[in-house]
């Protein structure tokens, strides 16, 4: 795994297309410092943010992680859950496509990210504040640019329409826990 | 079993209007199998409102539960408890779970999240096929064991008709995906069995009164009734 370190310390430079989407620039806060949670899986995710860890490698300090034995655990439930807290997005992080430890699991949480995206344009929110995302546990790199860009996603799209709502005076707290 | 779908999101948002507190209920028979209306799927619906809710800055009162089955009084007063909390319960039970739920609680405004389509069967994971229409005479005896009432577009009873090419049907499905014709497979069924005659007997009109072209049909079992 250490030399495969060295070769990935260059990862292609691999924006998602979802991030790419030309939607009229809002300004961007500069004081606006996402929440957004990861889930990722413990064969691969974790392990990259591991070795970005070690290799000392920046990465922003807005995300949290929640490990899962695989990404195939992942419910839409709990993506919902997470924007339903407050997060303002959220990622799935899992092995690469074809080399899940559990051989489909990431595949699962591909489409449930997906379905969940659908979920988030029917309520009016933006589906972009949902990814998934694929890494091997040699991709250290890999994982630090994902949770830059991400990160970056977020800031330009801004505060989550929940945590708005929440902010604002009128907004009452009315969900029972 | 009966299969369901959701209905869509903006219509369960109309059916809310200005409803502050919610229950979503599922129900964990026919509903949760065809993953429509099981405890899963009601508690991402109540997700969902809340969501949309405090995006919109509006107070909501969500949460969800699920019965065993909503259609049968026990499995009701099992969640009677939650149910008397909210004023309105909206319901992801298949028609006859929402009913049940109105009637059990007539206090309550009951609403539907889903459209009940069908009887189906899972032809694989995640797609459900049409295979009875309920007609309250069945037929498959001398069809081969394959419906014509739901699965020949034209319910006929005695096939095909001049529309069946190649054992495709002339009529396509809502996504104008091909439906094969179900007297083309009757008839291949009947001969593979050795039962062609059957195919030379006419069928005469069917007795539609015992389907729900009747009026609402009641089944009485008076050697199970209790004492
Ligand atoms: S003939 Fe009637 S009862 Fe039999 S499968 Fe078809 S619709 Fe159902
Ligand atoms: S083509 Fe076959 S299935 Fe279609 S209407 Fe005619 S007999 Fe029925």
């Amino acid at each position: 795994m250490a030399d495969e370190t060295t070769t990935a310390a260059a990862p292609e430079a691999v924006e998602s297309p979802e991030s790419a989407n030309e939607e009229p620039q809002k300004p961007i806060d500069p004081d606006f410092e996402p929440e957004i949670i990861v889930f990722g899986c413990h064969y691969c995710a974790y392990a990259a943010a591991d070795l970005a860890g070690s290799m000392r490698l920046q990465y922003p300090t807005n995300i949290r992680m929640i490990k899962l034995p695989c990404t195939g655990k992942l419910e839409i439930i709990h993506l919902l859950k997470a924007l339903e807290a407050g997060a303002d997005g959220v990622y799935a992080a899992g092995c690469l496509e074809g080399e899940c430890h559990y051989l489909k699991g990431n595949l699962w949480a591909r489409k449930r990210v997906e379905y969940t995206k659908k979920l988030l344009e029917e309520m009016g929110m933006e589906p972009e504040r949902v990814e998934m995302f694929n890494m091997s546990s040699a991709d250290g790199p890999l994982f630090a640019q994902r949770a830059n860009e991400f990160t970056e996603r977020i800031k330009r799209l801004g505060p989550s329409p929940v945590k708005q709502a929440k902010k604002a005076p009128a907004a009452k707290e009315g969900t029972p826990a | 079993m009966i299969t369901a779908e959701r209905k869509p999101f903006e219509e369960i948002l109309e059916l809310l209007e200005g409803k502050e507190k919610v229950l979503v209920a599922g129900c964990e028979t026919c509903v949760a199998v065809c993953l429509t209306g099981g405890e899963k799927e009601a508690e991402i619906l109540a997700a969902e409102l809340s969501i949309k809710a405090k995006e919109d800055g509006r107070t909501l009162d969500v949460d969800h539960i699920s019965a065993i089955r909503q259609c049968e009084w026990e499995y009701l007063d099992a969640i009677a408890e939650k149910v008397e909390q909210y004023p309105v319960v909206i319901s992801m039970a298949c028609g006859i779970g929402i009913q049940s739920m109105a009637e059990r609680f007539p206090e309550k405004l009951v609403l539907p999240a889903v459209n009940t389509n069908m009887l189906g069967m899972p032809q694989e994971h995640a797609v459900w096929i049409e295979r009875c229409g309920a007609c309250g005479d069945c037929v498959l005896g001398v069809t081969g064991g394959i419906c014509p009432i739901v699965r020949c577009s034209k319910s006929l009873l005695n096939g095909p008709c001049g529309g069946s090419h190649d054992g495709l049907c002339e009529v396509t499905g809502p996504n104008k995906e091909e439906i094969p014709c179900a007297w083309q497979l009757i008839h291949d069924k009947l001969i593979a069995q050795g039962r062609q005659d059957l195919l030379m007997k006419v069928t005469p009109p069917k007795d539609w009164s015992k389907s729900n072209s009747g009026g609402p049909r009641t089944m009485v079992k008076e050697e199970a009734k209790p004492v």
